[in-house]
C-alpha cells in the first residue's frame, strides 16, 4: 500500500509544516481543508470505506478556514494555525453531532463545546470530522460502534484498535496530521500502536474533561493523537492546562512541550520485567529491545524493574469502569434528550429506551457495574478494588522515586488482531493488559512506532511520572529520530 | 390507576393504651441554602421562575458536563454546623446516589454519604408551656443537591418536569432519635427553624419547600432501652403536620404492639386530609442507591482557618440577642423571647425601639399592633407595607400628646391598609389631639349648658363629678381632645 498526504510520507505535511506555509501566505487554510477532504475521499474514509470518520461537511470547514484568515497576520499566528484536527465523537463539538458511537445519541447536537474543543479552535486549528468509535469508548477494536466498525488503513479484516480506532486510522491513513481520541484503559495508546502512529495519555487533570462524555471519570483523559510526536505534542501544547469547568483539571503549569535534550544522556530507563512476560510474542520483544538499544546509543541507562501489582491491573480496571459506567451513564434515559422508545408507563419507557439504545458491550459494562456497586458487593469488589488501585499507583511511585525516569513497555501484547476474532469478552479485555495500568495509577504514557511484524505495526510505551509530560515527549522524539524509518519497517 | 394500599392497623378492640410505650423520634430536615448559584454551576436559585428557565448543560446532566463545587455552599453548611455545635471534618467526600426519576437529570443526586462534612452536634431547646428545656443530638449535617420538580396534575395524561430546583444545595441535619413527644418534635423543629434563620443560612419556608421534615418514629415500652422497628413519615408539610403524623403513627404502632403485633419497618406517607398516614409505593423505599464517591469532585478540604473565619463571622445567635433584649432595652423574659423568636420580628423591634427610644413601648407595640397585623393580613415581615421608621413616628405622636393612645391605634389600622405616614392619617382624618384652649373651651361651655345639674354639684365641691364631666367633653370631641388639658381648664372654670 502506499502512503501519501498528510502523514509520514506528506512533503507539507506535520503540524509545523501546515502552520509555517500557512502563515506565510503560501497556502491558504482552505486550501489545507481541501486536501484533507480529497485526502478522505481518496482512502473512502467515509461509510463506505475505513467508516473512520463519522461526520465531516466540506462547507462548514470551509467557513471555519475562512473566519481563521484574519487571525494568521502578523507574528503571532496561533500555534495550530490551518491545521485540520478530527475528533472522537465522544467529545462534544458545537455544529456537528456528537453521537459517542450510539443508537441511544443518533443525531444528539451538543450546545456546548468541549474545552479541549474550543481551546484547539482558539489554536487555530480546524475541526474537520468527528470520528468513530466503540460505543461510549468501551471496547478495543472499534468494532462496538453502532454505526458499523471502522477497518484498519492497511487491511480493512482487521481492527484499527480502540476505541479510538476512527480518530487513529484518520491519522494513520493521512487524513489529518493530528487527532483527539480519548483514553480509559488504554483506548489512544493502543489503536496508536495497531495503525502505527503516536498517541499520548497525558496525566490525569491536564487536560480538561470538560466535554467528554463520561465513560469512567477516574480514569478518562482526553489523549492526542499525531503521526509524528511533534504533531501530538503540538496539540497537547494547546489543550492542557487548568479549567475553571472541571474540578479534577490540574493548575500545574504546562511546561514547552516543544523544547526537548539533545541527547539521552544521564536518563534511566527502567524496564518492567512484568511487561515482557515469556509468552510474550519474541518478535514484539526483539523490536522493545531493538528501541531500547536505541535508547542506550543516546545515553540512557536502562534497567530492570518490578511493578509487582501489575498482575491486578485487568480485574481491578474492569471493576472500577464498568461500576463508574453504570453511574455515568444514567443520564440516557429518554427523558430529556436522545433516544426515546415509549412503552408502559415511565419503567416501560426506562427499559425500553435503554435496552434498545445501548449495545451489548455497553449493557454488559452497565449490568457489571451495577452489581458490582449494590449493597452487600460494595465491599467485596469497589471498595477492595480501589484499595489494589492504591497499590498499582503505588508501585510506580516506588518505581519512580527510586531513579527511574521513564518506563518502557510494549503498548499491547498483539499486533492489530482481525475483526470478528475477538469474541470472548474477557480475550479482547486482555489487550488493554500493558496499558490501563496508567489510568489506574493516573500517570502520562505514550505509545509510538517501533517497527513492524509482517506489514503490522508494533508499538512501544513509554511511561512517566505524574506531569512530567515533557520528559515523555522528549525521550520519544528522541526515540523516533533514532528509529527513523525502521520504526515503520 | 393503583389499589390504593392501607396500612395494617389492630381492630379497635385489640387496642390498648398508648401510655404503656414511649414514642421515640429522629427527625431529618432538609434545608435549601441562601445561595444566588446552584450547587455546582452558576445557574440561579431564585424562586417562582418560569419553567426550566434556570438551567444549563450541568444541571440539565447534559452528555460531558461537570460539577463545579460553589464555595459558598461550604460557608453556609459550615456555619450551619458550627451553630450546631458539630465536629468539622477536615475531608469530606461528594457521593453518588443513584436512582432513576425523570427529575433527577444525572440518574443520581450528588451528596454526602460516608464522609460528610460534619457529625455529633447538638440542638438545646428552650422549656415552653408544654415541653421541658432539652438537648437533641444531631447525628450528622451534610451537603447535597436538589431534585427538580414533576408536576402531575398540570397537564392532561403526562407528567411535567420543571428542572429550575434541580442541583439548588441543601444541607440535610439529621437527628439522633432523642426526641420523645410530638410536642418536642415541635420544639426541636421551631428551635432549627429560628437558629438556620438567625444565621441566614436559609429563608427556612416550608411552603416554598426551603425547609422540609422527614420523621423517623418508633415506639417501645416504657423504661426499654432497645429501640423498637422504626417507620419513616414523609410528605410532612408543616410542623404541626409533623406534631399530628408522629402522634397518629404513634399510636397506630402502640396498638399493634398492644395487641401482640409487630410493626413493620416502611416508609409511610401523610395524609393531612384523612389525618392517616399510607405507605409509599414499594418502589418509593426499595431504593439500593449504590452510593460510590463522585469522580468528579474532589475531596472537600476545610482547614482550621476556614472554620475559624466561619465561627467569627457566626451572625448574633437567639440566646445572645434575647440577653441583650434584656440588658440594652431593659425586657423582661417574656417580652425578650417572644421578640427574639423570630430574627426578622427581632430586627424590626430593634428599629423601632433606636428611632422612638421607649424601647417598652416599642416593644409593646411590635408584640401587640404588628403582629396582629400581620396575622391578619398572613404577611412575613419583610413584605409588611409599614417600616419599622413609621411606627417609631406614630409613637413620637402619642409620646408627644399630639395622638391619644386610643386614636393612635385606628392611624396604625390605617397605615397597614395604605401604607401611609402616621402624620399624614392623623391630618387627613383628624384625629390628631386638640389642645387648643379655645377649642376646648367652647367644647366644655357646651358641656356644662347640657350637663347643668352635675355641674353646679361639682362647683359645689363634689369633686368626683369633674371626672365624669371630662368624660361628656372627650366625647364631645369625639375623642380628640386632650383629656390632661381638658381636665386643667375644666377645674379652673369650675372654681375646683
Amino acid at each position: 500500500m502506499t502512503e501519501t498526504g498528510f502523514g509520514s510520507h506528506s512533503p507539507e505535511g506535520t503540524v509545523a509544516e501546515i502552520r509555517a506555509s500557512v502563515t506565510a501566505g503560501r497556502r491558504s487554510p482552505r486550501d489545507i481543508v481541501d486536501h484533507s477532504f480529497a485526502r478522505a475521499a481518496q482512502v473512502r474514509a467515509g461509510a463506505d470505506g475505513l467508516n473512520a470518520i463519522l461526520w465531516s461537511d466540506i462547507a462548514v470547514a470551509h467557513n471555519e478556514a475562512a473566519a481563521l484568515e484574519p487571525r494568521l497576520n502578523g507574528p503571532d499566528a496561533p500555534l495550530l494555525a490551518g491545521v485540520p484536527i478530527v475528533v472522537k465523537d465522544n467529545i462534544a463539538t458545537v455544529g456537528s453531532p456528537t453521537t459517542c458511537g450510539s443508537r441511544i445519541l443518533a443525531g444528539y447536537h451538543s450546545p456546548f463545546e468541549a474545552t479541549a474543543v474550543s481551546r484547539l479552535r482558539d489554536a487555530g486549528a480546524i475541526a474537520v470530522g468527528k470520528t468513530n468509535l466503540d460505543e461510549f469508548a468501551m471496547g478495543s477494536s472499534t468494532e462496538f460502534s453502532a454505526f458499523g466498525r471502522t477497518k484498519h488503513p492497511l487491511d480493512p479484516r482487521l481492527v484499527p484498535g480502540g476505541s479510538s480506532g476512527g480518530s487513529a486510522a484518520a491519522v494513520a491513513a493521512g487524513i489529518t496530521p493530528a487527532a483527539l481520541g480519548s483514553e480509559t484503559g488504554g483506548s489512544v495508546r493502543q489503536p496508536a500502536a495497531f495503525c502505527g502512529i503516536v498517541g499520548v495519555k497525558p496525566t490525569y487533570g491536564r487536560v480538561s474533561r470538560y466535554g467528554l462524555v463520561a465513560f469512567a471519570s477516574s480514569l478518562d483523559q482526553i489523549g492526542v493523537f499525531g503521526a509524528h510526536v511533534d504533531d501530538a505534542a503540538a496539540v497537547l501544547q494547546a489543550i492542557a492546562g487548568r479549567d475553571g469547568l472541571d474540578a479534577t483539571s490540574s493548575d500545574a503549569p504546562v511546561p514547552d512541550y516543544g523544547e526537548y535534550p539533545p541527547t539521552l544522556r544521564g536518563l534511566v530507563i527502567g524496564k518492567p520485567r512484568e511487561y515482557f512476560p515469556h509468552q510474550l510474542d519474541p518478535r514484539i520483544a526483539d523490536l522493545c529491545e531493538r528501541a531500547l538499544d536505541r535508547c542506550r546509543e543516546l545515553g540512557a541507562a536502562v534497567r530492570e524493574v518490578s511493578l509487582p501489582h501489575t498482575e491486578l491491573a485487568i480485574p481491578v480496571y474492569y471493576i472500577v469502569a464498568p461500576a463508574e459506567a453504570s453511574s455515568n451513564l444514567a443520564r440516557f434515559d429518554g427523558v430529556r434528550y436522545g433516544l426515546r422508545v415509549t412503552d408502559h408507563g415511565l419503567r416501560g419507557m426506562y427499559e425500553a429506551t435503554r435496552s434498545s439504545g445501548f449495545g451489548p458491550e455497553v449493557t454488559r459494562r452497565i449490568l457489571l457495574g451495577t452489581y458490582v456497586l449494590s449493597a452487600g458487593y460494595y465491599d467485596a469488589y469497589y471498595a477492595k478494588a480501589m484499595r489494589a488501585r492504591t497499590l498499582i499507583a503505588t508501585d510506580f511511585d516506588e518505581v519512580f522515586r527510586s531513579g527511574v525516569d521513564v518506563l518502557f513497555t510494549p503498548t499491547t501484547p498483539t499486533t492489530a488482531f482481525a475483526a470478528g476474532s475477538r469474541t470472548d469478552p474477557y480475550q479482547m479485555y486482555l489487550s488493554d493488559i500493558f496499558t490501563v495500568t496508567a489510568n489506574l495509577a493516573g500517570i502520562p504514557a505514550l505509545s509510538l512506532p517501533i517497527g513492524r511484524i509482517d506489514g503490522l505495526p508494533v508499538g512501544g510505551q513509554l511511561l512517566a511520572p505524574h506531569f512530567a509530560e515533557q520528559r515523555l515527549l522528549g525521550v520519544a522524539r528522541l526515540l523516533e529520530h533514532s528509529l527513523g524509518a525502521e520504526a515503520h519497517r | 390507576m393503583s389499589v390504593r394500599e392501607t396500612v395494617e392497623s389492630p381492630r379497635a378492640a385489640d387496642s390498648v393504651a398508648s401510655g404503656a410505650f414511649e414514642m421515640v423520634v429522629g427527625l431529618e430536615v432538609h434545608v435549601q441554602l441562601l445561595t444566588r448559584t446552584k450547587a455546582f454551576c452558576r445557574c440561579a436559585t431564585d424562586f417562582g421562575a418560569p419553567p426550566n428557565t434556570n438551567v444549563c448543560p450541568v444541571c440539565l446532566g447534559l452528555p460531558g458536563a461537570l460539577p463545579v463545587l460553589n464555595e459558598h455552599v461550604v460557608d453556609l453548611a459550615l456555619r450551619a454546623a458550627i451553630a450546631l455545635d458539630c465536629e468539622i471534618h477536615p475531608v469530606s467526600i461528594f457521593a453518588r446516589k443513584n436512582y432513576f426519576y425523570p427529575d433527577l437529570p444525572k440518574g443520581y443526586q450528588i451528596s454526602q454519604y460516608d464522609r460528610p462534612l460534619a457529625t455529633a452536634g447538638r440542638l438545646t431547646t428552650d422549656a415552653t408551656g408544654e415541653t421541658a428545656a432539652s438537648t437533641v443530638r444531631i447525628t450528622r449535617v451534610h451537603i447535597e443537591e436538589d431534585a427538580g420538580k414533576s408536576v402531575h396534575d398540570r397537564f392532561a395524561g403526562v407528567s411535567a418536569i420543571d428542572l429550575n430546583r434541580a442541583g439548588v444545595p441543601l444541607i440535610e441535619i439529621v437527628s439522633e432519635p432523642d426526641i420523645r413527644s410530638a410536642a418536642a418534635a415541635g420544639a426541636y423543629l421551631r428551635a432549627l427553624k429560628q437558629l438556620l434563620e438567625y444565621l441566614e443560612v436559609s429563608d427556612v419556608n416550608m411552603e416554598e419547600g426551603s425547609l422540609r421534615v422527614d420523621a423517623n418514629v418508633s415506639a417501645r415500652p416504657v423504661g426499654a432501652s432497645t429501640l423498637g422497628t422504626k417507620t419513616e413519615l414523609k410528605n410532612l408539610n408543616s410542623f404541626s403536620a409533623v406534631e399530628r403524623a408522629l402522634d397518629a403513627e404513634f399510636a397506630r404502632q402502640c396498638a399493634l404492639l398492644g395487641a401482640g403485633q409487630r410493626v413493620m419497618q416502611q416508609t409511610l406517607l401523610w395524609d393531612a386530609g384523612s389525618a392517616a398516614v399510607r405507605p409509599a409505593r414499594s418502589k418509593e423505599e426499595s431504593h439500593d442507591y449504590r452510593y460510590f464517591p463522585d469522580p468528579d469532585l474532589p475531596p472537600l478540604l476545610v482547614d482550621r482557618a476556614r472554620i475559624k473565619r466561619v465561627r467569627n463571622d457566626l451572625p448574633e445567635l437567639p440566646a445572645a440577642r434575647k440577653a441583650r433584649y434584656r440588658e440594652t432595652f431593659g425586657l423582661g423574659a417574656y417580652d425578650a423571647d417572644v421578640l427574639t423568636a423570630e430574627r426578622s420580628l427581632g430586627s424590626y423591634f430593634e428599629e423601632v425601639a433606636r428611632a422612638h427610644r421607649d424601647s417598652k413601648t416599642a416593644a409593646n407595640w411590635v408584640m401587640g399592633e404588628v403582629r396582629a397585623a400581620l396575622n391578619a393580613r398572613r404577611l412575613e415581615i419583610d413584605r409588611f407595607p409599614v417600616r419599622p421608621a413609621d411606627v417609631a413616628e406614630l409613637l413620637d405622636l402619642v409620646a408627644s400628646g399630639t395622638l391619644s393612645g386610643t386614636a393612635a391605634k385606628r392611624v396604625f389600622a390605617l397605615m397597614a391598609e395604605t401604607g401611609d405616614r402616621a402624620s399624614q392619617i392623623a391630618a387627613r382624618e383628624g384625629l390628631a389631639q386638640v389642645r387648643d384652649d379655645a377649642a376646648l373651651r367652647e367644647w366644655i361651655e357646651q358641656v356644662i349648658a347640657e350637663h347643668e345639674p352635675e355641674a353646679t354639684r361639682c362647683a359645689r365641691g363634689e369633686r368626683k363629678l369633674l371626672g365624669v364631666l371630662v368624660g361628656f367633653v372627650m366625647k364631645k370631641s369625639k375623642g380628640r381632645a386632650d383629656p390632661k388639658r381638658v381636665n386643667q381648664l375644666l377645674a379652673e372654670r369650675l372654681g375646683v
